[in-house]
């Protein structure tokens, strides 16, 4: 019930988000002079007065923002601007699946990494393991993930070729940009884990399970981790912001057909409605994920109340 | 934070000495000069001085920051005069470049000399037209794409301390012949500046908005609370790439220029514009376990205005937070700067700023040769100064709040 509750509350102020970025966006891309009917070519007067009609674009804005505002409702984003016989619809759902492969595989290479160079570096203290861990750690949020991609593409690419330069669909074509996505991620969690794991380490409850005879293996994986991970879990949600633009750069680098590549694209060519539809896939995802990281602390920690 | 002083004098009165009670309370006050108060800044410095990589990390930004300012009176190549035909793509080389400035000063002084010399007035104007056109199309105009009056003072000064000659080709050059490293240093000063500026912005508004709603509370608080909610599920670098793209379109250029507003200040304030929300939040946190202090009251007693208190009373309490907030900041809005040039949404040529090099450097990326200079000499700087600035903010956090230690 709680939760039902707690999700409704959620649901009416993502409406109101979406509805704010939709607004923002409309004027915005009706403030830009050129349309998309002033391409090169240039129309005769008429013709363009016809498209213009056809498209309802010669309404005057109001009309235009609320018809506009009911298609969006309706999941309608009208046909792209610039890609032949693509509607926006189309284009997200080609490229959605593909943007989400990528950042959830990055997102699983983040967490792996992050929370076993986090937990090695708690247990093992001040030794060389935590220090080297914690310096790759800076290293890995400090350094743009594009600049990472690079250096990644001149030395793994051309200088050694293990992997392919660009392109989607094999594995091999997936590893590189997934890890240059994940690593200033990995960063921010092997030192977020490793705060929580010192934190919970001096805790009673632990040297209890130490004294009951249980092994270092059972006392960190069963009793210190779950303690720990609750900063892992609150990062999440800046993470997937994160990973929504970080996949940007890679999707152009490595040149992955997903959402982020088309959404440059869009914005370059002045593509607006494909632009929209993008923008408010993002809002919208940006948001459900950061529900679900509210979500998620409840179970993780039951003292957690929802509100 | 000043320590109240210790009275060494007894307190029980002593029969045999003659002091008096002013003497006592001249001693008290002397010994109140001689100690000094340790406020949070020395007190925070101290500790940071303790912290060996922080302070490595701050001497390498001190002389990054130098480097840039003093970039125009270095003897660098120019960095957007192209060369396409000889030094296309160099792999870095030592052989002295020179400039031909010194041979175009002296055609410039004879023609000068020439047309004072000259009587008829016949061919004067024509003389003076061609002057007046050597002029315009100097080298330091035409190399340094009509640099401010400082940047010029400073490449004037460079040329008479050193004349024609310039550092070679140590980081190579790049597919239009120009030379990576007066790149890389020309790109630092659109790099830091925009560190600055949207970091400055960003405080501006983010302490200004977090102070007021912690002060006024009630419904405004609630109120403004809500926006910032909402604003953090916009995902902004869209919305920023949105308006590159308008800002772009030359006529809304054009619109801007005629107001004297420079397309990359108002990419930097548009950073800055969405990097406070934390700083917001913070700040408001801070203020609301602040405002019921007795210093408010005291305030309100003698008749402080309202902003008064805000912002004489209560922001300088706040800025301990507000400083180790900013260290993260800083490196966020220049990565994220670096970042959006990168995609060609930012800095526009013929600025230079590192992501756009690190851009351009991707772009020549072949199978068949690798030209490694182009993108490893800016990523490079790009990571030096992110990464120093990462460490030093961990110390500045540290040494300034050491109860958030190890967070």
């Amino acid at each position: 019930m709680q939760v039902l509750v707690f999700l409704l509350k959620r649901l009416g102020w993502m409406l109101i988000t979406v509805w704010v970025v939709f607004t923002l966006s409309f004027f915005l891309m009706r403030a830009i002079p050129g349309g998309p009917l002033n391409g090169e070519r240039v129309l005769s007067e008429s013709v363009r007065a016809q498209l213009e009609q056809r498209y309802n674009l010669d309404d005057p804005l109001y009309v235009q923002y609320t018809t506009h505002l009911w298609n969006t409702m309706c999941f309608d984003f009208g046909p792209s601007y610039k890609l032949q016989d693509f509607t926006v619809n189309e284009v997200l759902a080609q490229g959605f699946p593909v943007s989400a492969a990528l950042g959830i595989l990055g997102m699983t290479f983040a967490l792996l990494l992050g929370m076993t160079a986090g937990v090695v570096s708690a247990v093992r203290r001040t030794s060389i393991y935590d220090f080297s861990f914690m310096l790759l750690a800076t290293l890995g949020i400090a350094i743009p993930s594009f600049v990472l991609a690079s250096m990644a593409i001149v030395l793994f690419v051309f200088y050694f070729q293990i992997f392919p330069a660009a392109g989607w669909g094999e594995l091999k074509q997936i590893v590189l940009p997934a890890m240059c996505l994940g690593a200033p991620f990995a960063g921010y969690i092997a030192r977020l884990t490793r705060t929580g794991m010192l934190e919970v380490l001096s805790n009673d409850y632990i040297r209890t399970a130490y004294a009951k005879g249980l092994s270092t293996r059972a006392v960190i994986l069963r009793h210190a981790l779950r303690g720990s991970i609750l900063p892992v879990v609150s990062y999440l949600g800046p993470a997937c912001a994160g990973i929504l633009t970080g996949s940007l750069v890679l999707e152009k680098i490595f040149a992955i057909p997903g959402m982020g590549s088309h959404f440059i694209e869009a914005a370059l060519q002045r593509d607006f409605t494909l632009g929209m539809g993008a923008l408010l896939t993002y809002t919208v995802l940006l948001y459900v994920m950061n529900t679900l990281v509210d979500l998620s602390y409840s179970f993780i920690d039951p003292r957690v109340v929802l509100e | 934070m000043n320590q109240t002083p210790t009275t060494t004098t007894d307190e029980q009165p002593d029969k045999s000495s003659k002091r008096t009670e002013l003497q006592r309370l001249a001693e008290v006050m002397t010994a109140a000069r001689t100690q000094q108060g340790v406020s949070l800044w020395s007190d925070g410095w101290k500790r940071l001085k303790r912290n060996r990589v922080s302070m490595i990390s701050l001497w390498t930004l001190v002389v990054i920051v130098v480097l840039a300012i003093v970039t125009p009176a270095l003897p660098l190549q120019s960095p957007i005069f192209q060369n396409v035909k000889q030094r296309e793509l160099l792999p870095p080389e030592f052989k002295t470049f020179t400039l031909d400035i010194a041979k175009y000063d002296e055609t410039l002084a004879s023609k000068r000399q020439e047309l004072q010399a000259m009587s008829t007035s016949h061919d004067l104007a024509a003389l003076q037209v061609e002057i007046e056109g050597l002029e315009a199309r100097h080298p330091i105009n035409v190399y340094w794409n009509d640099p401010n009056l400082i940047s010029k003072a400073m490449i004037e000064f460079r040329i008479f301390i050193f004349g024609d000659y310039c550092i070679p080709s140590i980081c190579g050059t790049d597919k239009l012949g120009r030379d990576v490293l007066s790149r890389v240093c020309w790109g630092s000063r659109v790099s830091l500046a925009c560190g600055l500026i949207a970091t400055l912005v960003s405080l501006l508004i983010g302490v200004s908005y977090g102070a007021i709603a912690g002060y006024f509370g009630g419904r405004i608080d609630n109120i403004m609370m809500r926006i910032i909610d909402v604003a953090y599920s916009i995902p902004f670098i869209f919305i920023v790439i949105f308006i590159m793209s308008f800002l772009s379109s030359p006529k809304v250029r054009d619109t801007l220029h005629a107001y004297g507003i420079n397309q990359i200040t108002v990419f930097f304030l548009m950073i800055g514009a969405i990097y406070w929300l934390t700083m917001a939040r913070v700040v408001r946190g801070q203020v609301l376990s602040l405002k019921n202090e007795q210093f408010v009251d005291a305030a309100k007693t003698i008749g402080t205005s309202q902003w008064g208190i805000i912002f004489k009373h209560l922001v300088p309490n706040v800025m301990g937070i507000v400083i180790v907030y900013l260290t993260l900041t800083i490196p966020a809005v220049i990565r994220f700067e670096a970042f959006l040039s990168f995609l060609g949404m930012g800095v526009q040529a013929p600025d230079i700023s590192w992501g756009m090099l690190v851009n351009e450097g991707i772009q020549v990326i072949t199978p068949i040769r690798i030209y490694w200079w182009m993108i490893v000499f800016s990523g490079f700087a790009l990571a030096l100064t992110l990464f120093s600035l990462n460490f030093l903010g961990d110390g500045v956090r540290d040494a300034l709040d050491p109860k958030l230690k190890n967070r």
